[in-house]
């Protein structure tokens, strides 16, 4: 028995421990994600593509657990007019959830397999397959191979109230798949929040179709319980004069995956895309790794990522911009930042571009600092307490990304948890 | 008020000496100025009694109101009501000017355990105190000294001196970089404050301040120590014929 395990592949013992949804439309796109995944197979360590992130923790076939740090977190979004979406432990919970029927969007449940979803069909695995060229993906394959839950939006119109994915944990154990579709249709409008921490190990994919002159806002504040590992998903086209526009903010998580895939095919598009991170303890491990394709004319792409680091923490970013041939008039842009708060932690970075037009403008940097000690002593020298000083410069610090958040009410519920972060681990 | 007693201080990771003994007595409501050749350590002095890291203090004491100030924090210091108008106000990218003020009035009125100012009142005060200076609105909202000129950084500070109302107020060179009508705003935003309860230590290079801040004493500095102290005459002297001869007569 144990000699059969160990020649198992860590790919064969994952598949080995799931059970692929049968029976429904998805049925096709399950089955090729699950070839695709078998020729790629799982992230190891010696990949290029994760040789800052050990993923060992992601691919191991044994749930992790992860301790409930029970209510004590401050509701986000409470004063936000919104169309409720609840999960829990990964379960989509009706009765805690809002009605679904709501106007200008239809909204339906990936799990409830609805057959008369064409552009479900279509569009389920197909984002993420554009995705795993030139570069492998397999977490991503093996949820849309695996994912039994998620939502299924289309936008028709531009709805009043943005919708608010709430994600629940009730138990210590429990890995969590989540692949959410979004279809906005030309002209459509829709803004997206997600909060809470979905489980112990969370593996989401999230593809959206962004057609011409739509516009996709997303604002994530992914879970605070400390243990959680995610592994995060993002893939996007854009249509013509289509604007995406996505920021996370991260706080605690032993280890957060954050992948975003760009495709900007329609003309004059703008795709933008942001993180706010803060990060306490050697356990603490975040990567944000950014892929944007530019294969428009006169499209604009926008990176900006700052990551806080203390007491040890480790922060990654990988972000590429490429610019496809004829993809003229390109106004690329990424800066990814990092705030060490002490000499144990660590910020490891790797900015790429890759241009094969030559009517572009495309700049990126990348840097790793301390707080500014003269700020500092400026600070204190008028009253304010070392401690508190240094929140202030750390928030200023984080502003530039948050600032990325359009919406003020938004912006300024991102600046409040990031402060009540900063206030619950003084010193 | 602020009693300086043979203030002896080195840089912290070089062998270097700064001050060599500075004695120094303001008194309640009196203005000190202190003029002297570069480098004599005037800013120094000023940094050492803010507290700030750097510099090691090798002997002397200094102390406010009888209260040891070189064994506090620089944000005690502040509290305890010392102040210190920067020779090179410091930028501060990403904190609104007016959330700085704010958080360290109220910072400082929490450490004395008096109530702190509510956003409508504060906003009244600093309003006010702005428009004396010359501060516009845009200013205030702007991010601490980004992109402030010279002479408006200037302002600022006296701006931040009016709102912390500190008991003994140090200011380096605030005259620098001032045109003559800013520094007509700066004297004035000086002489407002001036009260028997509140000391001034005002550095300067040049007599043309001291015509608008009249101070009480005179003291030169030179090589880390005072070596002259006399009346608002020793800075017309120095005005007219430099340092020198007061140099050669104390060597
Ligand atoms: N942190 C430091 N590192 C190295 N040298 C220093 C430091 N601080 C002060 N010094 C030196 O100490 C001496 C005194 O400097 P200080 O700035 O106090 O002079 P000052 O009297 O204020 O001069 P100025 O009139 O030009 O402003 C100078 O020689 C200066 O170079
Ligand atoms: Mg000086």
């Amino acid at each position: 028995m144990a000699d059969l395990a160990l020649k198992q592949t860590p790919t064969e013992a994952m598949i080995g421990s799931l059970a692929l949804p049968v029976g429904g439309w998805s049925d096709t796109a399950r089955k090729d994600a699950l070839a695709r995944l078998q020729g790629m197979g799982l992230p190891q360590r010696r990949d290029e593509y994760w040789k800052y992130t050990r993923p060992d923790t992601l691919i191991q076939p044994e749930p992790v657990s992860a301790a409930l740090r029970g209510s004590d977190d401050v509701a986000l979004f409470d004063q936000i007019d919104r169309i409720k979406i609840v999960f829990v432990d990964g379960v989509y919970d009706a009765d805690a959830s809002d009605d679904l029927a709501q106007e200008g969007i239809t909204i339906d449940r990936l799990a409830d397999m609805p057959t008369d979803l064409h552009w479900a069909r279509d569009l389920y695995g197909t984002l993420e397959k554009n995705g795993q060229t030139p570069v492998a993906r397999p977490l991503a394959a093996l949820n849309t191979a695996f994912a039994p839950d998620g939502m299924l939006i289309r936008v028709t119109g531009k709805p009043s109230k943005p919708v608010n994915f709430i994600y629940r944990r009730r138990t210590e154990i429990a890995d969590a798949m989540l692949h959410h579709c979004i279809k906005l249709d030309a002209g459509a409008e829709m803004t997206l929040l997600e909060n809470g921490p979905v489980a112990a190990r969370f593996n989401g994919v999230l593809e959206v179709e962004v057609g011409d002159q739509a516009a996709f806002h997303h604002v994530r504040a992914q879970g605070r319980d400390h243990e959680q590992r995610a592994a995060t998903h993002i893939f996007t086209r854009l249509g013509t004069e289509s604007a995406f526009k996505s920021f996370t903010l991260t706080a605690n998580g032993m280890m957060t995956r954050n992948e975003c895939v760009i495709e900007l095919t329609g003309d004059d598009a703008a795709a933008h895309v942001a993180g706010a991170c803060v990060g306490d303890g050697a356990d603490f491990h975040h990567d944000d790794t950014v892929f944007v394709t530019h294969d428009a004319v006169n499209c604009e792409s926008r990176q900006v990522f700052k990551k806080v680091l203390r007491n040890g923490a480790t922060g990654v970013f990988q972000g590429k911009i490429l610019v496809k041939e004829g993809a003229q008039k390109t106004d690329g842009y990424q800066i990814s930042q990092s705030l060490l708060l002490d000499g144990d932690s660590q910020f490891l970075a790797k900015p790429e571009l890759e241009i094969y037009a030559d009517d572009v403008a495309c700049s990126h940097g990348s840097t790793s600092g301390a707080i500014d000690e003269d700020a500092l002593f400026y600070l204190q020298s008028r009253g304010v307490p070392a401690a508190k000083a240094t929140d202030l410069l750390t928030l200023a610090f984080l502003a530039e990304a948050v600032a990325e958040v359009e919406d003020e009410t938004l912006r300024d519920e991102m600046t409040g948890r990031l402060t009540s972060w900063l206030e619950r681990h003084a010193g | 008020m602020l009693s300086i007693k043979g203030l002896k201080v080195k840089l912290e990771d070089e062998d270097k000496q700064i001050l060599k003994g500075v004695d120094l007595e303001v008194e309640a409501g009196k203005v000190h100025a202190i003029m002297g050749p570069n480098g004599s350590g005037k800013s120094t002095l000023s940094y050492v009694l803010s507290g700030k890291d750097g510099y090691e203090v090798t002997g002397g004491s200094a102390s406010l109101e009888g209260i040891d100030l070189l064994d506090m924090e620089p944000e005690e210091r502040a509290a305890a009501g010392l102040f210190l108008a920067f020779q090179y106000p410091v930028e501060i990218p990403g904190v609104g000017n007016m959330t700085f003020l704010r958080t360290a009035v109220n910072a400082q009125r929490k450490a004395r355990g008096e109530e702190e100012m509510s956003a409508a009142e504060f906003l009244k005060v600093v309003r006010a105190r702005a428009k004396e200076l010359k501060i516009d609105a845009a200013m205030l909202k702007r991010p601490v000294n980004v992109g402030f000129s010279g002479g408006e950084k200037k302002r600022n500070e006296i701006l931040q001196m009016a709102m912390l109302e500190p008991k003994m107020c140090i200011l380096d060179e605030t005259d620098s970089g001032l045109d003559v009508d800013a520094m007509k705003l700066v004297a004035d935003g000086v002489n407002a404050l001036r009260s028997e309860g509140r000391g001034f230590l005002v550095i300067t290079h040049y007599q043309r301040l001291l015509d608008h801040i009249q101070p009480d004493v005179v003291h030169i500095m030179a090589d880390g120590r005072i070596i002259k102290t006399g009346g608002p005459e020793l800075a017309i002297e120095v005005e007219n014929n430099g340092y020198a001869g007061i140099l050669a007569e104390v060597a």
